[in-house]
């Protein structure tokens, strides 16, 4: 594979460009893998990659539906943070983020990951003791945050409406700097590319339509192109994980609802950084070619069809203009929707399952995207080993049962 | 008269002219004009760079599918970045400038990366900047967002108000042109509920700029007669200036109407309004979009799709230049030729790709005298800033390369036809599915999902005659669809068909050099600067996919979501991977059609309404005392009631000692409070409330706590028991409607079978809360009537009694540790109360206190607060309050939770009192505890401090902390590392004050 590089560039300029080769190969299913992992999406592909970086196991395939990296991989609103309160969630979601920051050079796929800062506001009484509850724990965990007041979160982002009069004065915000976004598809497509390098099959077009088993083992997947044999599979199916789990006898504790999207025409610079409200339910960032990128509510029913309820959308706009009435007269360009997997717990499920040998990574919810390199990584070691790595053993599904919750929702409740 | 205007013809109305101002210089248009237009009868064609070449860019349609001709709008509040200067209704004093061009658009740094255009192919971001690792955030990035999109963001809040209209119909038609009016008048005849919603500012969409008759009468005038006709029936809703922009599940659709845009800015009413309708059937009549051919330098200023030129000559009296050039594998281009020549624009060549020009439309054009080029080529054009000639080649018959003697023709525009396509955007938001028609070169609907149907162009029938019988057709349908009886068939109007001969797709138009080669460029997406050598580079690397194609090259990814360029950019796919185009297939289609205003979508929901503020019938009262207020959910409740310029601290200090040493009021009004009635109230509340409640006695309350399934508190609060089958509970503030929820769901999915009815009383009652040991006192005066002594009014029970002349009830319960009492009247009667209240209690010193003191006196009791103690993943065990937890009960939620190992452990996180050692020293609230002093990151966590005060009663501070095997660290050392400093504690039970109880009674 030819490596990537202004060089490569200008040298290609000079052959018309003719000279590029495939980001990746298309492959043609082999009739058995070591390991199969059904699902090319971010998760999916960095599973792959470090199951042949970090394990040597290049027998592999992805078996993709649809086309790689289409799933939530290429709907989301692509922040990358590690700011979670809960031990078991920082250390994953922070090992994720330092494999972001080196991940352009890893891949040699420039993945644009953006430090520029994520900014979580606090508005109440409630959201103050939380964000400060948050970012000590941080701290003694090691993760950078910081707690600014109103004028610093002024400073930080200048066009927030911070004034006292606004319906939800912003009284705060926690910052973690080394938060930030990054081009979500180029996650994708350089996991892919990086993959494929070291000899990972990447089937697309390839639905799996069943799961085959034979004592208490999985054996193989049945797919649109035939009988694929494994003897490992994983399912990293985000949207579609119970489905999945049901193709092989069991079930996850998971509801899957909607979550819209939508960017706006793109304009200058006039937001450098991601400013998250949770009590206003926003958050937003601008991508490198301007648009403003917004994130809506969670539709509370359930389903998997990937279109949200129109009225997310309207109330989303509320709450974005009674941060930033400037941005009132910006226009929505797109949106859509896409199917998150929610767990109890709001915390996701990386694990050994009731099938020897098979595995499952799912219930990432609404923030997935944060997680895909961190994910793939602990997620290649459950499978190469067959035993969960440190980070991702509190993650087991068993803990549904043992009652070992990793509950991410918080309080539900306010103060009297 | 400007230049290129023609002093007759057209729609606009020359009595009314218009100035405005252009990148500073002023200009003069006419009422009727939209910026492009009247820019065009001034000989403007550069209007703008391009996005990535900087490239000069001109107007290339007449509507909303335009890619290039972006402009920014007006000054201040009233800046509007991106408009499409097609569709800018021009107005009087219009000032307009460029995008993305610096110092000018004539003028333009930035076109100095068109010298690096080579490197700047498709992706080459993903594939560089990546060395070293610090300089993309500190130099790469920063350049390219600077240089990324092409307007301003608005930098001042929108002076303007939007709103929002609900409406039902039997038909909702989606574009006046001839189809749709057709399907309206067919709709409307049979008595059906209609609205014709199109985006222009007058009906009639393609007819507007066409010059043949219908029914003997000029199209427009057919228009104006069809739209008289509707306007008559009442039961038809007529809306111009309306976009249909996204089509939901359940026949739901989304318009945008532009009320006032067209008159200039700061009109005030309305500006934008957001149209929610729920129709029965949908006539999708949206028209179809040119698309333009892809050859060498095809975006220079001056070169147009044929049917915009036609539009600017035949509605706006604009001629795009003296001589042009038309181009076209197409018959629709022949009639823009045609019309252009009769205006007073010199003609110079028809160029048809196709190999003969035998057809109907043909003569038509040689009859008028017109030269006619078959089986050739533009393979190149002069001019950056405006087109100056085409040089025209003969194509090869399998049309991949031009060949023989060039022909160059001087010109000053092109009129450019690659065929249309049928604007089926709202037919695929709606689910629908679509199939690729060879013969006429595009998508067309298929499949239909929901009640739709799609009439004339956007049908694929691209002829006049076609759609009006198609638009008739699907009237009358939709109508019988909806169970209404059409009206009796009339005959169709009479139009003159000219029979067209078959479109020749060429996808790729070549040049002089092959494709990607030499300095000419093929754009397929103007705006995005996507060439055909980018679509093929990105097909080579593998991004095969139509999707990746799009995200890899971002084509049909700008503001005009490639309107234009999309079904090129696929088929020059299909041709790369020499598969055919049915099996590369579209890009999902997604809402808006065109961009919607965030003004638009909020509508009123914006500042004070965005989510309306809830006060108390005490609030004004609060105001007038000087109450600083906390928002509690969406409640505003008064923090505390500084005196004299107080701080917080020394105002929540005399507002504690007044409770402790006298008697302190609340608004309590703001808690929960459901109703709960029916022959198996006691029995739910058994289920819900991890206590028992079939014995609670008529008028006595019971303080009760609430877990989800995994055993969690959820919430708490206290239910009276008012009648042997009703309950009042009441939860707290921020919690009401989701316990509210939560009931329900339990009631209509779990326990069908109670007979309990729940209502929400919450703003039924003003409750005043009356704490304090001279509380009793106080109430005496106000009750005279009421033996208020322990025995006949004991703790947590309720009396009925008047109180200050108003029927009230009485609550003996406490949230401070003192002799309290809730009296709640009716809503209504609440600042009543409250005045009568102070009026008696001045003489005792009463003294009004906040959420912020009644945190501090509960705390000092150890009371716990839900949200605050809690988060989500604490039993009532670990709150220490195992008493709450029947063990009698068959069930309740989150019983068969506490047996689960994890949830069983005895050194869960367990609420525990924290002392400071240093009495003066008060924790911050989120603090987090740890065992050891020191220590360096990572460091092992025990917990975190949940409530922290400063205690006016003890005269130190106090806290509570949840700890991880709390029970068995008391009296021992725990610390809290606040980065600056660390403070030990030591570890006592939650309860600072009175832990015996004892002031309760008085």
């Amino acid at each position: 594979m030819g490596s990537y590089s202004v060089f490569a560039l200008v040298k290609n300029a000079f052959s018309h460009h003719a000279g590029w080769e495939r980001a990746w190969r298309d492959a043609a299913p082999k009739a058995e893998y070591d390991v199969v992992i059904i699902g090319a999406g971010g998760h999916g592909l960095a599973t792959a990659y470090y199951l042949a970086k970090e394990h040597g196991i290049t027998n592999v395939a992805v078996i993709e539906k649809g086309w790689l990296g289409g799933g939530n991989t290429g709907r989301n609103t692509t922040i990358i943070r590690s700011n979670y309160l809960w031990d078991e969630s920082a250390a994953l979601y922070e090992k994720s983020l330092q494999l972001y920051e080196g991940l352009s050079q890893d891949l040699n796929y420039n993945i644009m990951f953006s430090q520029r800062g994520v900014l979580n506001l606090a508005h109440n009484l409630s959201d103050v003791r939380e964000a400060q509850r948050r970012t000590n724990a941080l701290r003694l965990n090691g993760i950078d945050s910081e707690w600014l007041d109103a004028e610093g979160v002024r400073e930080f982002c200048p066009i927030l409406d911070i004034s006292r009069t606004a319906r939800y004065p912003v009284l705060g915000g926690t910052l973690q700097r080394r938060g930030g976004t990054a081009r979500h598809d180029a996650v994708a497509w350089g996991l892919a590319r990086a993959a494929s390098a070291r000899g990972v099959d990447i089937i697309q077009n390839c639905e799996v339509t069943g799961i085959r088993r034979a004592g208490g083992k999985v054996v193989g997947v049945e797919t649109a192109k035939g009988f694929i044999g494994a003897k490992k599979v994983g399912i990293v199916t985000a949207g579609h994980s119970s489905v999945l789990a049901q193709m092989a006898g069991f079930r996850l504790p998971i509801e899957s609802h909607p979550l819209q999207a939508l960017v706006s025409e793109p304009v200058k610079p006039v937001i450098d950084c991601v400013v998250m409200s949770n009590a206003v339910h926003v958050y937003v960032s601008q991508s490198d070619k301007g648009e403003l990128v917004i994130g809506a509510g969670i539709d509370t029913f359930t389903g998997y069809g990937q279109r949200g309820s129109f009225h997310m959308i309207e109330h989303q706009m509320g709450a974005l203009l009674e941060l930033f009435p400037v941005f009132s007269r910006l226009r929505m360009l797109r949106q859509w929707g896409g199917i998150v997997d929610v767990c109890p717990d709001a915390s996701p499920i990386i694990s050994k399952t009731p099938v020897d040998n098979l595995f499952i990574n799912c219930g990432w919810g609404t923030g997935g995207f944060k997680a895909t390199p961190g994910s793939g990584f602990v997620f290649a070691h459950t499978i190469a080993t067959g035993e969960p790595h440190p980070l991702n053993a509190p993650f087991a599904l068993d803990r549904f049962t043992t009652g070992h919750l990793i509950d991410e929702h918080g309080a539900a409740a306010v103060a009297h | 008269m400007a230049e290129f205007r023609n002093s007759s013809g057209g729609r606009i109305d020359r009595a009314r002219p218009l100035t405005f101002r252009f990148n500073g210089k002023r200009y003069q248009g006419f009422s009727g004009d939209t910026l492009a237009s009247a820019l065009l009868a001034n000989g403007v064609h550069l209007v703008g760079r391009s996005f990535k070449y900087h490239r000069p860019r001109g107007i290339v349609t007449a509507g909303a599918e335009e890619p290039n001709a972006l402009v920014q709008l007006e000054t201040g509040g009233y800046f509007e970045p991106n408009l499409r200067a097609t569709q800018v209704e021009l107005y009087d004093g219009l000032t307009a400038s460029s995008q993305n061009a610096w110092p000018s658009v004539d003028f333009d740094i930035g076109a100095i990366n068109g010298f690096f255009s080579k490197l700047f192919v498709a992706g080459f971001y993903y594939k560089t900047f990546m060395h070293p690792r610090s300089f993309w955030m500190r130099v790469y990035e920063p350049i390219i967002r600077r240089a990324a999109a092409g307007a301003r963001a608005p930098s001042e809040a929108d002076p303007d108000t939007y709103d929002k209209m609900h409406a039902h119909c039997d038909v909702l038609v989606a574009g006046a042109g001839p189809a749709g009016l057709m399907a309206a008048l067919e709709a409307a005849k049979a008595g059906a509920r209609v609205i014709v919603a199109d985006e222009q500012a007058e009906f009639g969409g393609s007819l507007l700029g066409e010059t043949s008759g219908i029914d003997g009468i000029p199209a427009a005038q057919w228009v104006e007669k069809m739209r008289a006709d509707l306007a008559a029936f009442p039961e038809v809703r007529l809306l111009p200036r309306t976009t249909v922009t996204g089509y939901y599940d359940h026949n739901y659709l989304i318009m945008a109407e532009r009320k006032t845009d067209h008159l200039g800015r700061g009109m005030g009413g309305v500006r934008q309004r957001l149209w929610k309708v729920r129709a029965k059937r949908v006539v999708l009549a949206t028209g179809a979009h040119e698309r333009p051919l892809v050859f060498a330098d095809n975006d220079r200023p001056g070169i147009m799709l044929a049917g915009a030129a036609r539009a600017y000559v035949n509605r706006y009296g604009v001629k795009p230049g003296n001589t042009g050039v038309v181009f076209t594998n197409n018959d629709s281009a022949y009639e823009a030729a045609i019309d252009l020549a009769k205006t007073g624009c010199r003609i110079e060549a028809i160029i048809d790709v196709r190999p003969q020009a035998t057809g109907a439309m043909a003569q038509k054009a040689r009859a008028a005298g017109l030269r006619i080029i078959c089986g050739a080529a533009i393979a190149g054009v002069e001019g950056a800033k405006r087109v100056k000639a085409v040089e025209i080649a003969p194509l090869s018959s399998d049309g991949e390369t031009v060949g023989g003697p060039v022909k160059r023709i001087e010109c000053d525009f092109v009129a450019v036809s690659g065929g249309w396509t049928p604007a089926v955007h709202l037919l695929s938001q709606s689910g629908g599915k679509l199939r690729f028609d060879e013969a006429k070169a595009c998508f067309v609907p298929n499949v239909s999902v929901q009640a739709e149907t799609s009439a004339g162009a956007c049908n694929g029938t691209l002829f006049l005659e076609g759609a009006l019988e198609e638009g008739a057709k699907a009237g009358r349908a939709a109508v019988e669809a909806v169970g209404l009886m059409p009206a009796q068939e009339s005959a169709l109007p009479k139009v003159e068909t000219v029979e067209a001969a078959p479109i020749h797709a060429l996808w790729i138009v070549p040049g002089k050099k092959p494709v990607g080669h030499g300095k000419a460029k093929h754009f397929v997406d103007a705006q995005n600067d996507v060439t055909a050598a980018d679509i093929m580079l990105a097909s080579r690397e593998g991004y095969r996919s139509v999707e990746h194609l799009k995200r890899y090259t971002t084509t049909g990814m700008g503001t005009d979501q490639g309107k234009t360029s999309n079904v090129n950019a696929l088929a020059i796919l299909s041709r790369t991977l020499s598969s055919p185009i049915p099996s590369v297939g579209t890009t999902t289609f997604r809402p808006p059609y065109t961009p919607v205003t965030y003004g638009t979508l909020a509508g009123r929901d914006v500042g004070e309404l965005s989510d309306v503020a809830r006060v108390t019938p005490m609030h004004g009262w609060h105001v007038a005392r000087g109450a600083v207020f906390e928002d509690v959910g969406q409640w505003k409740r008064p923090w505390y009631y500084p005196k004299d310029g107080e701080s917080l601290r020394e105002a929540v200090n005399r507002e504690c000692l007044a409770v402790r040493n006298g008697v302190g009021i609340l608004d309590a009004s703001t808690l929960g409070k459901i109703d709960i009635q029916g022959p198996d109230a006691a029995e739910f509340l058994n289920r819900v409330y991890t206590n028992a409640w079939s014995k609670l006695g008529i008028g006595r309350c019971r303080y009760g706590i609430m877990c989800k399934e995994d055993g969690m508190v959820f919430d708490d609060g206290v239910t009276t028991r008012l009648g042997e089958n009703h309950f009042l509970m009441t939860t707290t503030t921020g919690n009401a409607a989701a316990v509210l929820d939560r009931l329900e769901d339990y009631l209509q999915t779990e326990w069908p079978d109670l007979k309990v009815y729940l209502t929400s009383v919450t703003e039924h009652w003003a409750t005043a809360s009356i704490a304090g040991p001279k509380a009793r006192e106080l109430v005496g005066e106000l009750a005279p009537d009421l033996d208020l002594s322990n025995d006949a009014f004991p703790f947590m029970s309720m009396k009925e009694a008047t109180v200050a002349g108003l029927a009230a009830r009485i609550y003996r319960i406490s949230f401070t540790g003192e002799l309290s009492y809730e009296i709640n009247v009716p809503a209504y009667q609440g600042m009543a109360l409250w005045e009568a209240i102070f009026a008696a209690g001045e003489t005792h010193g009463l003294t009004p206190y906040g959420t912020e003191t009644m945190h501090v006196l509960r705390a000092e009791k150890g009371f716990i607060i839900v949200g605050q103690e809690t988060d989500g993943t604490v039993t009532p065990f670990d709150l220490g309050m195992d008493w709450i937890v029947s063990t009698k009960k068959p069930d309740f939620v989150g019983k068969r939770s506490f047996s689960r190992p994890d949830t069983a452990r005895t050194d869960r996180k367990q609420l525990v009192g924290l002392l400071t050692e240093d009495p003066e020293e008060v924790l911050p609230e989120g603090a987090q505890i740890t065992a050891d002093a020191d220590g360096t990151p990572p460091m092992p966590m025990l917990g975190h401090v949940t409530s922290s005060y400063w205690s006016a009663t003890l005269g130190r501070s106090i806290a509570m902390a949840l700890i991880a095997d709390g029970g068995n660290r008391q009296d021992t050392t725990v610390h809290a590392p606040l980065g600056v400093k660390t403070l030990a504690c030591k570890v006592v039970k939650p309860v600072f004050f009175d832990s015996e109880g004892a002031r309760l009674n008085g």
